[in-house]
């Protein structure tokens, strides 16, 4: 087990990856940025497991709880509101629990921002990545609303409760304790809709529901129904990148925090410590922008033409 | 009885499901970019044999089954049970039914090691080694000089199982025969 899980050439394909990611950006202007792994405050969404370390910041406090960021978004907002202009980084992110064929509990993460873009532009911005990247096909788009309604034929937005319990009981193999709205949506997602998306070229899945934002703004179909500013992209079914018009509002921003706390207490999960800088940078002003954050061991999948995640990791987790 | 955690699903593991010891076939974590997170796994059934698929909210827990899986000596038959005996010196005796045995009914064969699966301390399932060899009770007579390939015939075999075998073969042979598949592989070599 002393040897890398991948074959050699795969260290290669990943430094090219890199190189191209940063000519990539270097034409466009967009700056690399570094901002620490470690936090005092982590992500608080309830589906996200923060690892935490104890650390002695070489203080009088000694040894306090901290946190492996999930993603480096908090921190890259706090440059965006202190005038960084477009930035990039290329990070590892920490997600316990989340172990499986297209999951390694520590993985490599491409994050972007771009002041004055809306969710289209950054959109375009990715496609023109990814096209590079992996010499495919131009990228398709279609709404969260109508993947669901093609692939599934239920309206997502209008169907009620109960259809969708039936439905992932019936077509999902879901026969546990009652789910949640949202927890049905994901599981039917990720059983029925995920396999068929991005199989002719990359996919975008726009226009969640509005429950389903995290940190995007949220906006209204023109039947009324609310929907988050986010998109996902999809190529042969693995989801690659997720992205949001973001949200800058401070208060708003704080009511998520806290919805998502009382929500991890519920799920008997521990509270997460808000992030303060992030609601006082977004107080002070975070330009409006949009960011997506991309799944660089995945691409590297793509790009190899491998199926696993271990295929393109030196050293996944049973072997770390 | 402990139990299991959909993350600690592996290939072999015995849990129970819906009442029925289960054993997994294939684990699979699934989740959307942001979202809940599920399993998708698959499951033989131990007492019908039949897979199941399902899907658990990853951090369910399963009951573990008491299902071990024990070398053990085929003795005889009553009629009404097959009996067994364990091969660790124990000389403990099991006797399994005709729906524990009903895989390997036709390559039971006295003095024979076969692998009984126990589950709650009685046999669930019996299975067969990949291989073994049976004696030839009935068929038609041989052909002289006949060793090319072309042409079988059925035969009987001392557990009164029928294979097709080659048409030099005799009454009174002993075959090795691919249980598996249940076909003829060769004239056991004596």
């Amino acid at each position: 087990m002393w040897q890398p899980a991948c074959k050699l050439e795969q260290l290669k394909a990943r430094a090219e990856l890199y190189a191209l990611v940063r000519d990539f950006f270097a034409r466009r202007q967009v700056l690399e940025v570094e901002t620490p792994l470690i936090s005092r405050a982590s992500a608080t969404d309830p589906m996200l497991d923060s690892v935490s370390l104890n650390l002695s910041a070489g203080d009088a406090v000694g040894p306090r709880p901290f946190y492996l960021n999930t993603s480096p978004e908090f921190p890259m907002k706090r440059l965006l509101a202190a005038g960084s202009g477009p930035i990039y980084q290329i990070c590892k992110s920490f997600r316990d629990g989340e172990n499986g064929r297209r999951h390694n509990p520590e993985f490599t993460m491409l994050e972007w921002y771009r002041p004055g873009f809306d969710l289209e532009q950054l959109m375009d911005e990715v496609e023109q990545l990814v096209l590079g990247v992996l010499q495919c096909s131009p990228a398709t788009r279609r709404s969260y609303r109508n993947a669901f309604v093609e692939i599934t034929g239920i309206d997502p937005f209008s169907v009620s409760d109960a259809a969708l319990s039936d439905l992932a009981r019936e077509r999902a193999a879901y026969n546990g304790p009652v789910l949640s709205r949202d927890e049905n949506l994901d599981l039917l997602l990720s059983v029925l809709i995920e396999p068929e998306l991005g199989k002719q070229g990359p996919e975008f899945v726009y226009h969640y529901p509005a429950s389903q934002a995290a940190l995007a703004k949220v906006g209204e179909t023109a039947d009324g129904y609310a929907i988050a500013e986010r998109f996902e992209l999809y190529i042969e079914g693995l989801e690659i990148a997720n992205g949001y018009f973001e949200l800058t509002d401070a208060r708003e921003q704080h009511k998520r925090f806290k919805e998502d706390n009382q929500q991890r207490v519920k799920l008997g999960k521990p509270e997460i410590t808000i992030d303060r800088f992030l609601l006082d940078a977004l107080a002070a002003g975070m330009p409006s922008s949009a960011g997506v954050a991309l799944g660089l061991d995945r691409l590297l999948m793509l790009r190899s033409k491998l199926s696993r995640i271990q295929d393109v990791l030196a050293f996944p987790i049973e072997r770390s | 009885m402990a139990s299991y955690s959909t993350n600690e699903f592996r290939s072999g593991l015995k849990v129970m499901l819906d009442g029925d010891p289960c054993s997994v076939i294939e684990n699979e974590f699934v989740k959307p970019g942001k979202g809940q997170a599920f399993n998708r796994v698959k499951l033989r059934n131990l007492k019908s044999g039949r897979v199941w698929e399902r899907t658990f909210k990853s951090g369910e827990s399963l009951e573990a089954a008491d299902v071990m899986d024990y070398d053990m000596e085929y003795l005889y038959t009553d009629g009404e049970f097959w009996h067994f005996m364990m091969t660790d010196g124990s000389f403990e005796q099991h006797a399994a039914d005709a729906k524990a045995v009903e895989e390997s009914i036709n390559w039971l064969k006295e003095q024979e090691v076969y692998v009984v699966t126990l589950y709650n301390g009685a046999p669930l399932s019996v299975s067969s080694p990949n291989f073994v060899e049976l004696e030839v009770i009935e068929t038609d007579p041989g052909l002289k000089g006949d060793t090319a390939q072309g042409g079988t015939k059925p035969a009987t075999l001392s557990t009164g199982a029928t294979v097709n075998v080659p048409l030099f073969v005799n009454i009174g042979e002993i075959l090795r025969i691919d249980t598996r598949k249940g076909e003829y592989v060769s004239r056991a070599k004596s």
